[in-house]
């Protein structure tokens, strides 16, 4: 991300990551990236004063990508639309969150078909998936909220390398869904 | 997929009916008295066009919506009488469907009309064979029908012929094939679940 | 200027030196412009523009900042909804098309309903308190469509409050839809042979409370734009459309009732009952951005005072079917919430599973297989709030739709983009787009 890569684990690197987290998660600036009916319920957490997103300081959706570091993607991605999306995600500058808002974007949803990209994070990484068709108001509030927290604790420099290490690690040796047991076993 | 639904094999139906299979019908062509409005409408455009009879290949009246199916040749010149005598101004665009099975006319496209002078609506009509997928454009007649002969041509692979810019419009320009004839697959993935995976809503066990 | 600027670098290619601007320096791209001494420059607007009321993209010809030609691309968010229909049975159908043109869900059900109705000859059974029901449903999608259509236009030309407050009254809309059909948007409530549900205890109150909230808050809503000067200069005379244009575009909706023709088709050609109610068709004599904006404002009054009919007619109407009688296509529509949080009522369920294996096994084939249509092709239109909704269904006799199109007015109103704009200024195309409305989900579908 910058300096704080080449800062060295330990002590002061902790306070930097408690720091740099809390100032990250206050001020995300979500970029005005709308698609289908979860943007107009995007729209109805920015404008109507029932749900104020302003409450969690991500009142100021920002019209182009390279001021915002929040992707709410809010709706389903076409074949047509994908590489405009990756291009918006490229031009937002680090670091950057992905939000996939409703079942559409992050899974494709019901349209399984040859115009859907089926899940957005086949594009770009995912940080937070919101379930719903579309989802209330409140969800993307409180999926903004969750975010929050992830952005708070995340780690920085060599702790966060070690960190996607591991999460790299368990992603490879997972079992895949299909043959998970789950509930049904 | 060997494995259907519910680890059934083969097509999975049980009902032993899944051989019958139902072919489009098209209604034949409808007698006088057609009823409702549609008298007068077929009546002045014989009047106002002597080559009614060539022209029109059959009138269908059904479901108090009356259809003339018209030779493609001849959609222009039945368009632009349909326009400036009998006064419908509108055309509500166009739209395709892909019968397979009717031979030598798989592509129909459909031209609902409006006239608000009368406050009466038509449809046009018109087949062609798929090898030959080629009708003259309305543009020219209704401007509106620009962007709706594009959609048609997109997902049919219909040509309009006259068309000032026949491009794709909704599929991304470089796409292959025409999604919504029906020897286009759906397309689709595999859903996978704990513990199990759902083929592509295409591939699914269906009723017909 | 030689050296390579990463924010802008630019090719030359047969129609000229192509700059690919992504953000950085202006001036330095400015400069540039200069050099190449074109007074032609094309530019891309989209499809990811806060301006372009969804993913439209507009190619813009201009000279200065005039427009001399433009074009619209679309298609960014085409989702294969028509041919996803071929898989999924009738009743399924109308889960797809709510989610085309998703501020009017309401509209598009009642259309491919209407569609499905006309094909299997029922028309004159759907029972009147559905019919009813679907009106007034139809009318409160209609005001939160104009709601959000009114608000994202000034926003678009940068009246921020009229946004807020827009969206207040949406959510008034809102809340009632939640309370009759459980969603607030998306709902696919309004099913073949009627609707999927009874009004629940308290809805009608609830509605004469919202419609009188409203009413007075559009008064505030109409004062903050209605006079004031910058949103006179930004409307007046601006995208400007008349009669003829409209009728060779095929234009219906506000747009063409913006050139003084009073067409509409919940008058003209009445559906759902629409002749039995007491209402005006709102027109204005301007053609351009403005008398749009205030057919889209007094249509919002005409839609409550058929919502207030409605309640009235419902009243009356109290515990009368909202489904067909003919049980061979009637989901069961006495839904209430079981002990596990779904919506069947207790007593179907003890009647399918306790007393009658014949009715379980109906129940199953009627809603896994679902019913079948006899074969034949419609058209049926509907009045959105965008203009004609046409649904074109075609049925092979089976249980599931052989073709469905449909002719959404957003598709074919946003061909009049280019006759709106070009000859006007650029900061002028913003505000015909708004006006015509276009809902990409719709466009696109």
């Amino acid at each position: 991300m910058g300096l704080e890569e080449k800062i060295p684990s330990g002590f002061l690197l902790t306070t930097v990551e408690k720091l740099a987290g809390y100032m990250r998660k206050n001020s995300l600036w979500p970029a005005t990236f709308g698609l289908a009916c979860c943007a107009i319920e995007m729209m109805a957490v920015g404008s109507a004063a029932k749900y104020d997103i302003a409450r969690f300081g991500s009142e100021v959706f920002r019209a182009s990508p390279r001021q915002a570091d929040l992707m709410i993607v809010a709706g389903r991605v076409s074949n047509k639309m994908a590489p405009v999306l990756r291009q918006i995600y490229d031009q937002m500058s680090a670091p950057k969150w992905v939000l996939a808002m409703g079942a559409c974007a992050s899974s494709g949803g019901m349209f399984n078909n040859y115009a859907i990209v089926q899940g957005v994070d086949h594009i770009v990484p995912v940080d937070i998936y919101l379930p719903g068709c579309p989802p209330r108001p409140e969800m993307l509030l409180d999926a903004i909220i969750k975010l929050q927290e992830q952005i708070n604790d995340t780690k920085l420099g060599a702790n966060r390398a070690q960190i996607i290490k591991e999460v790299e690690l368990a992603a490879m040796n997972a079992k895949p869904t299909h043959e998970m047991k789950g509930l049904l076993a | 997929m060997t494995d259907g639904m519910f680890g059934a094999k083969g097509t999975g139906d049980t009902s032993g009916y899944g051989g019958l299979v139902r072919k489009a019908s098209t209604a034949g062509s409808s007698e006088r008295p057609y009823g409702s409005y549609f008298d007068d409408v077929a009546d002045d455009l014989e009047r106002a066009y002597p080559e009614f009879s060539d022209a029109i290949e059959r009138v269908v009246v059904d479901r108090g919506e009356i259809t003339l199916h018209v030779k493609r040749e001849k959609l222009v010149e039945v368009a632009l009488i349909l326009r400036d005598s009998l006064k419908f101004e509108m055309c509500m665009g166009v739209n395709g469907v892909h019968y397979p099975d009717q031979t030598g006319r798989e592509l129909h496209a459909v031209y609902p009309l409006l006239s608000m002078t009368k406050n009466q609506r038509i449809r046009l009509e018109v087949s062609v064979a798929d090898g030959d997928a080629h009708i003259p454009s309305l543009v020219e007649v209704w401007a509106g029908n620009n962007w709706h002969e594009r959609e048609t041509f997109d997902m049919f692979g219909i040509i309009f012929d006259g068309h000032p810019g026949l491009t794709r419009i909704l599929m991304p320009d470089d796409w292959e094939g025409h999604p919504q004839r029906k020897d286009y697959a759906l397309g689709g993935i595999a859903v996978e679940y704990k513990g199990a995976t759902t083929p592509p809503p295409s591939e699914r066990r269906s009723y017909k | 200027m030689t050296t390579f600027d990463p924010y802008a670098p630019s090719r030359d290619t047969t129609e000229g030196k192509v700059f690919s601007v992504t953000g950085g320096d202006w001036d330095a791209l400015v400069q540039d412009i200069g050099a190449t001494k074109e007074e032609r420059v094309v530019v891309n607007m989209g499809p990811q523009h806060p301006s372009t009321h969804g993913v439209l993209r507009l190619v813009l010809e201009l000279e200065g900042e005039t427009i001399t030609e433009a074009r619209a691309g679309i298609g960014y968010l085409h989702t294969g909804i028509e041919k996803n229909m071929e898989y999924r049975n009738w009743t399924q159908g109308t889960t797809f098309v709510t989610r085309m043109d998703y501020l009017g869900p309401l509209h598009n059900e009642t259309a491919y309903c209407l569609a499905i109705e006309k094909l299997l000859g029922i028309t004159d059974d759907v029972p009147e308190r559905a019919s009813v029901i679907r009106v007034m449903m139809m009318e409160l999608n209609r005001i939160s469509s104009h709601m959000v259509a009114l608000g994202t236009g000034a926003l678009e030309l940068g009246a921020i409050s009229p946004m807020f407050f827009a969206f207040r009254e949406r959510e008034t809309v809102l809340e009632i839809f939640e309370m009759i059909t459980g969603l607030r948007m998306n709902m696919a409530y309004i099913r073949p042979g009627g609707v999927q549900q009874d009004l629940p205890e308290g809805a009608l109150t609830k509605i004469r409370d919202g419609v009188k909230l409203m009413r007075k808050n559009f008064k505030e809503n109409a004062t903050l734009l209605i006079g004031n000067s910058i949103w006179m200069k930004r409307t007046q005379g601006i995208g400007y459309l008349d009669l003829a244009g409209c009728t060779t575009l095929g234009i219906t909706g506000p747009v063409l009732r913006s050139t003084g023709m009073p067409w509409d088709l919940r008058k003209v050609q009445p559906y759902c009952g629409y002749e039995n109610y007491n209402f005006d068709v709102v027109t204005a004599d301007t053609c351009d951005v403005y008398g749009r904006f205030l057919i889209r404002m007094n249509e919002l009054e005409q839609s409550l005072r058929i919502i207030e009919q409605c309640v009235d007619k419902l009243e009356k109407l109290k515990g009368a079917p909202v489904m067909v009688a003919d049980k061979k296509i009637a989901w069961p529509a006495q839904l209430a919430m079981g002990g596990d949080g779904l919506g069947n009522s207790l007593d179907h369920i003890r009647q399918i599973m306790g007393t009658s294996m014949e009715s379980l096994i109906h129940h199953f084939k009627l809603v896994t297989e679902g019913f079948h249509v006899p074969a034949g092709q419609v058209y049926v239109a509907i009045e959105s709030p965008r203009g004609e909704l046409g649904a074109s269904v075609v049925s092979d006799g089976g249980t599931r739709p052989y073709r469905v199109h449909f002719r959404e007015p957003s598709f074919n109103n946003l061909q009049a983009t280019a006759a709106m704009s070009e000859g006007g200024m650029v900061a002028d195309i913003i505000g015909a787009v708004a006006s015509i409305d276009p809902v990409m989900g719709g466009v696109d579908r």
